[in-house]
């Protein structure tokens, strides 16, 4: 079986695991089982968002947990208003996830596209400095923002609402997580097919021979890195509604540390490599995490065997080398 | 025929190195021109700055009648100069396929057309660039370039270190590409390959045009002066 095939088996079987395990246990009533399950879609939705910048055009972002505090905070504010019955800028707060993450998309896009055209005109440690840099302002910012809880963060009360889905129910809320990782894996694999995943990919090869057949490679970077913002953004919205609460911590450092440990494990640029990441990591936060406090440690000695080792993640241990990787 | 490309006075330097001390060349619209010249003479330089892949210290690009010294290399591209690079430098890690759509641009030349011209390339679609062949490379490389749907095809040492065979079908093509009215711009040392395809010579000597003329009055008195080894 070519490498191809085998990918795409292991993606399908990632797949139905991810939907089997909730499955069952919504049956045997484990709901702890499917809150697990819908942590790792929507890390999985936000390591999407970094694979796009990360995996396909080569940007080592070390400050995507902006994105995701923004569209968390987004979520927070919108649900606190609504819950409250106060104006924000004079407009209505909101309980429905549909505009919130409309809402989170476009401020996570704003930002990056700021964020993006600075630093996309430096390259290396610079460019991991510099979107390092922009994250810890946001992480300092909301840390004084004592209107939103600053420190302490902020609690949503109720559960913003999905449209037909009671999301208090934690099955229900998992189907919503999953419907939207398979969008975003759908829009992931459609673009990298598309010219734009091609171009994108040959400027990280090289960004002079790509300008040599007219690709910009900033315009193209630049656009890429708005969208993996946008995404993240919508990560952070769920993330902020499944643990129904929002604090400076998703904007730390750690959590884009977190984000970057995702892909790595999983596999850089593979469709898949998000999914099994953010498996691996909330498994290994569970399963070793009840056993010893030190379970970093573990997954710091994984992580090591997987540069060393298997530089194509899971996914490239098991399906071989990436088709452009 | 009007001129697509007017190098006038090319000045180029690599750091305090000047390599250019005043090219000048012009190619007509249809018309195929020979840039030849020894090894360093200032062949790949030439090309690299008409792409817009090297600063200009003096003198100046004209396509298509419009100054482009000032653009970057990617606009230059997007004008319609389209250009195959010595040693083919195919993005290695990406697919035939993928090679040849990262370089689309609206126009008569798209993937059907190109794979019909080198049907190798459809064989071979989803192998990854790396893999090919040299002379497979190679046919990449001009695939690559007219996916840019190019007013001029520059081509810089496009059979070099190919089986003569393969040589012989990269130039087939070449003339192909020349009898459908594409300009063409083409750099090689092999003068008994390139010379029948070539309407007008330019060569350099020292960064500078020492010779420029027909094809038909490249003397052998010339060839030795300025290309012999």
């Amino acid at each position: 079986m070519d490498n191809l095939r085998k990918e795409w088996l292991l993606n399908a079987l990632l797949a139905a695991a991810l939907f089997m395990v909730p499955f069952w246990a919504w049956i045997a009533s484990e709901p702890f089982i499917i809150t697990l399950a819908t942590r790792i879609a929507i890390l999985a939705i936000a390591g999407v968002g970094l694979n796009i910048a990360l995996g396909l055009g080569g940007m080592v972002s070390f400050g995507h947990a902006l994105y995701l505090g923004i569209g968390g905070y987004v979520a927070g504010i919108a649900a606190h208003h609504a819950f409250h019955g106060t104006p924000i800028l004079g407009l209505p707060g909101t309980n429905q996830m549909l505009p919130i993450w409309a809402i989170a998309m476009l401020f996570s896009g704003a930002i990056a596209a700021i964020v993006g055209a600075l630093s996309l005109r430096t390259s290396g440690i610079f460019f991991i400095m510099i979107t390092l840099a922009f994250a810890q302002m946001g992480f300092f910012f909301t840390l004084s923002w004592p209107a939103y809880g600053g420190e302490d963060g902020l609690p949503i009360f109720m559960r913003n609402q999905f449209p037909g889905l009671n999301t208090a129910r934690p099955w229900e809320l998992f189907l919503v997580a999953y419907g939207v990782l398979i969008l975003t894996l759908g829009v992931f694999a459609t673009l990298r097919a598309a010219r734009f995943g091609a171009a994108l990919m040959a400027i990280r090869q090289n960004p002079d021979r790509a300008a040599a057949i007219g690709i910009s490679p900033f315009g193209i970077k630049l656009v890429a890195f708005i969208l993996s913002g946008m995404i993240t953004g919508l990560a952070g919205a769920m993330m902020a509604d499944l643990t129904r609460f929002v604090s400076p911590a998703m904007m730390a450092w750690t959590m884009s540390g977190e984000l970057i440990v995702i892909i790595i494990l999983g596999g850089v640029g593979r469709l898949f490599g998000p999914v099994a990441g953010a498996a691996i990591l909330v498994g290994f936060e569970v399963f070793f995490g009840g056993l010893t406090e030190h379970w970093k440690l573990w997954l710091g000695l994984v992580l090591l065997a997987v540069v060393l080792f298997a530089r194509g993640g899971l996914i490239g241990l098991i399906a071989g080398r990436a088709q452009n990787g | 025929m009007t001129a697509v490309l007017e190098l006038e006075a090319l000045e180029v330097y690599y750091g305090a190195s000047q390599a250019l001390f005043g090219v000048n060349l012009e190619v007509r619209e249809g018309q195929a021109v020979a840039l030849m010249g020894r090894n360093g003479m200032g062949k790949t330089t030439t090309i690299a700055t008409t792409c817009r892949m090297l600063p200009l210290r003096g003198g100046a690009v004209r396509f298509g009648g419009r100054d482009i010294s000032a653009l970057p290399a990617f606009r230059a591209a997007r004008l319609g100069l389209g250009l195959v690079p010595e040693g083919r430098r195919c993005f290695p890690n990406l697919s035939v396929t993928e090679n040849l759509i990262a370089a689309a641009r609206p126009g008569p030349w798209d993937l059907a057309r190109v794979r019909a011209f080198f049907p190798r390339l459809q064989e071979r679609a989803d192998q990854l660039a790396a893999t090919l062949s040299g002379g497979e490379q190679q046919m990449l490389a001009i695939g690559r370039a007219l996916m840019t749907n190019p007013r001029l095809l520059l081509l810089d040492e496009a059979t070099e270190g190919l089986a003569p065979v393969i040589r012989q079908e990269i130039w087939s093509a070449i003339a192909s590409l020349k009898s459908e009215g594409l300009s063409l711009l083409m750099v090689d040392k092999t003068l008994s390959e390139i010379l029948p395809l070539a309407d007008h010579c330019v060569i350099l000597e020292r960064g500078q045009t020492a010779w420029q003329g027909k094809a038909k009055d490249l003397t052998e008195e010339i060839t030795d002066m300025y290309l012999g080894v």
